[in-house]
């Protein structure tokens, strides 16, 4: 199963393990990311994120096929939060359940990495003195 | 050639709206329509790069629009 949401309501990894969890599964691996304080010792006051969201729902689930295919992931969750953040609040959980565990860190990782390179998805960075559109990958 | 761009992020800020209607004759690929923007913004000849998207897809520079299509500008990505 293929869970993908976008959503500007406060993330809840319970929510993403539960849209995972299963009898048939051996292992759960959960990515969560959180906005950090600081950027290269810069102080961080929130992230603004957007999304376009028809093609950021696409490039997840492409992700999400090529995850069950590859390491047959029994299911896959991805859930991204947009709009306003403040420091320590979740912007991505991604939970990937496999039969056994070994494969689900590899699924995992792949999943975060790709996210980042594929999935239309911005952040801007306000600092007391200015705001900058992070350009993380090009 | 009547086209319906869409900007997001930092490319949103370069044009100053969130969309642009253009409506030139000249612009049948996305790698012309890339041009274009670089040569009337050119502010994303700063970017590190840019993509373009029609029908919802990453598009390669030889993409041959049709009439009407909306084109998405992607700047570099900071989703995660």
């Amino acid at each position: 199963m293929i869970d993908i949401q976008i959503s500007t309501a406060p993330l809840d990894p319970k929510q993403s393990y539960n849209s995972v969890a299963d009898p048939g599964v051996g292992g759960i691996v959960q990515f969560i990311g959180t906005v950090r304080d600081q950027t290269k010792g810069k102080k961080v006051l929130r992230l603004d994120f957007e999304a376009y969201e028809p093609m950021a729902i696409k490039e997840m689930t492409k992700i999400a096929n090529y995850i069950t295919e590859k390491w047959a992931a029994t299911h896959v969750s991805f859930h991204h939060r947009v709009g306003t953040l403040q420091i320590e609040d979740i912007a991505v959980i991604i939970s990937v359940a496999t039969p056994h565990r070994k494969v689900a860190f590899a699924a995992c990782q792949y999943a975060i990495d790709t996210l980042k390179e594929t999935v239309p998805i911005w952040k801007k960075e306000i600092f007391e003195d200015g705001e900058v559109w992070v350009a993380a990958h090009p | 050639m009547q086209i319906k761009l869409r900007a997001f992020g930092v490319a949103r800020d370069i044009i100053g709206s969130s969309v642009l209607e253009i409506d030139e004759p000249t612009l049948n690929t996305t790698g012309e329509v890339k041009a274009y923007l670089i040569k009337n913004y050119p502010k994303f000849a700063d970017l590190l790069t840019f993509s373009l998207a029609v029908k919802d897809e990453y598009q390669e520079d030889n993409f041959v629009l049709s009439d009407h299509d909306e084109i998405i500008i992607i700047p570099p990505l900071s989703g995660g």
